[in-house]
């Protein structure tokens, strides 16, 4: 069993149970800023995940030092993992924390309105 | 307890499907495609050693200058949620702060901001960044305002530092059409001993631009969050 868990395996679980439990907190969770917890966990997870699936068998990082060895001849291909998923990610945490911080200026605008957190209360376009 | 059910069973198919897209995933074993080019032309063709780093600056140049562009974004649609009204300029904040916070403050602070610094300008040589060090820099300045709640940081300073170095990024981006093979081009410069500081090109002025960027607009959004939280 323990051969099997290798960094690649480790990484895509971690992600799928972030992603499960950071969705069921944004539909279960009450509070809202509960509900935005979750949907950080939620971005953490799809992350986690996106840079497993980058994953290359017992190679190291895509930076090219001495433990790459640049010398002439060897292939640089031959010993990183994939750099364009890292990449990627960096990207989307960018844009991860550009959503959250707007969904907390509107959860203090929303506070601001009802002097509460409760999503139930917040039901005026319910029909 | 309907809502309950509903909820169990998308979550179920949610794991189902991953289930099986863990079952059926093999670890790769060697790059292919656009990544096979990258790590092994990337070093030749920009000279920087962290390849993450070349394929956001230099590869997918645009698609940062867009990235920096959202962050704007959302920096302005927050100053826009969280207006001042008028009268709140007197208003303060009667929160108490714990000593060791402020003591430890004083001692932290100018060396997080140099920890940012450091990080930004050799996102071509380490695994850092533009990004990672203005987040760094933001770290100090969040750590500012809790120390000190009511310190009220300098508007123009942040406004000045964020539009000069988002025209510079822009700018160096043009002059690539004009010195070497197209916008964001990173040969417009020489590039240099690989491994150097002073070296791939373009990439250490484009990123440290893109730091003092990123840095001055996530301080910009923890300065409007402060500010409209004031009472009394």
């Amino acid at each position: 069993m323990m051969e099997y868990l290798e960094l690649g395996h480790i990484g895509l679980i971690i992600g799928f149970l972030l992603i499960l439990v950071g969705f069921w907190g944004v539909l279960t969770q009450k509070n809202i800023i509960k509900i935005i917890v979750g949907f950080s966990i939620l971005n953490t997870g799809i992350n986690i995940l996106m840079v497993s699936l980058g994953y290359v068998k017992g190679k190291t990082a895509p930076i090219i030092d001495a433990a790459v060895a640049q010398g002439e001849g060897h292939d640089v291909s031959q010993s990183i993992v994939d750099p364009v998923p890292q990449a990627l990610v960096l990207t989307a945490i960018v844009i991860g924390f550009g959503i959250t911080a707007l969904m907390l200026a509107y959860a203090m605008k929303l506070y601001n309105a009802k002097k509460t957190l409760e999503i139930n209360k917040f039901n005026d376009l319910k029909w | 307890m309907l809502k309950n059910i509903l909820v169990a069973l998308v979550l179920s198919v949610m794991a189902y499907m991953f289930y099986n897209a863990y079952s059926s995933y093999e670890t790769r074993t060697e790059l292919t495609g656009m990544s096979h080019h990258f790590a092994s032309k990337g070093a030749e063709e920009v000279g920087a050693a962290n390849l993450v780093t070349s394929i956001i600056v230099t590869y997918r140049g645009f698609d940062t200058l867009g990235e920096v562009t959202i962050l704007f974004l959302t920096a302005s649609i927050i100053s826009f949620f969280l207006k001042l009204k008028s009268g709140d300029k007197e208003k303060i904040i009667r929160r108490d702060t714990s000593e060791l916070l402020v003591t430890a403050s004083q001692l932290l602070i100018p060396i997080i901001f140099m920890f940012g610094i450091y990080v930004f300008m050799n996102g071509h040589l380490t695994p850092g960044g533009g990004f990672q060090g203005g987040a760094i820099i933001a770290t100090g300045v969040a750590l500012m305002i809790m120390a000190n709640p009511n310190i009220s940081l300098n508007h123009n300073v942040i406004h000045w530092v964020e539009s000069i170095s988002g025209v510079s990024f822009v700018i160096i981006g043009v002059l690539g059409i004009f010195l070497a093979g197209g916008f964001l081009d990173n040969r417009m410069f020489s590039l240099g001993e690989f491994g150097d500081f002073f070296s791939a090109g373009a990439i250490p002025i484009i990123y440290s631009f893109v730091g003092l960027k990123v840095g001055a607009e996530l301080s910009n959004i923890l300065n409007k969050y402060q500010k409209s939280q004031k009472e009394i």
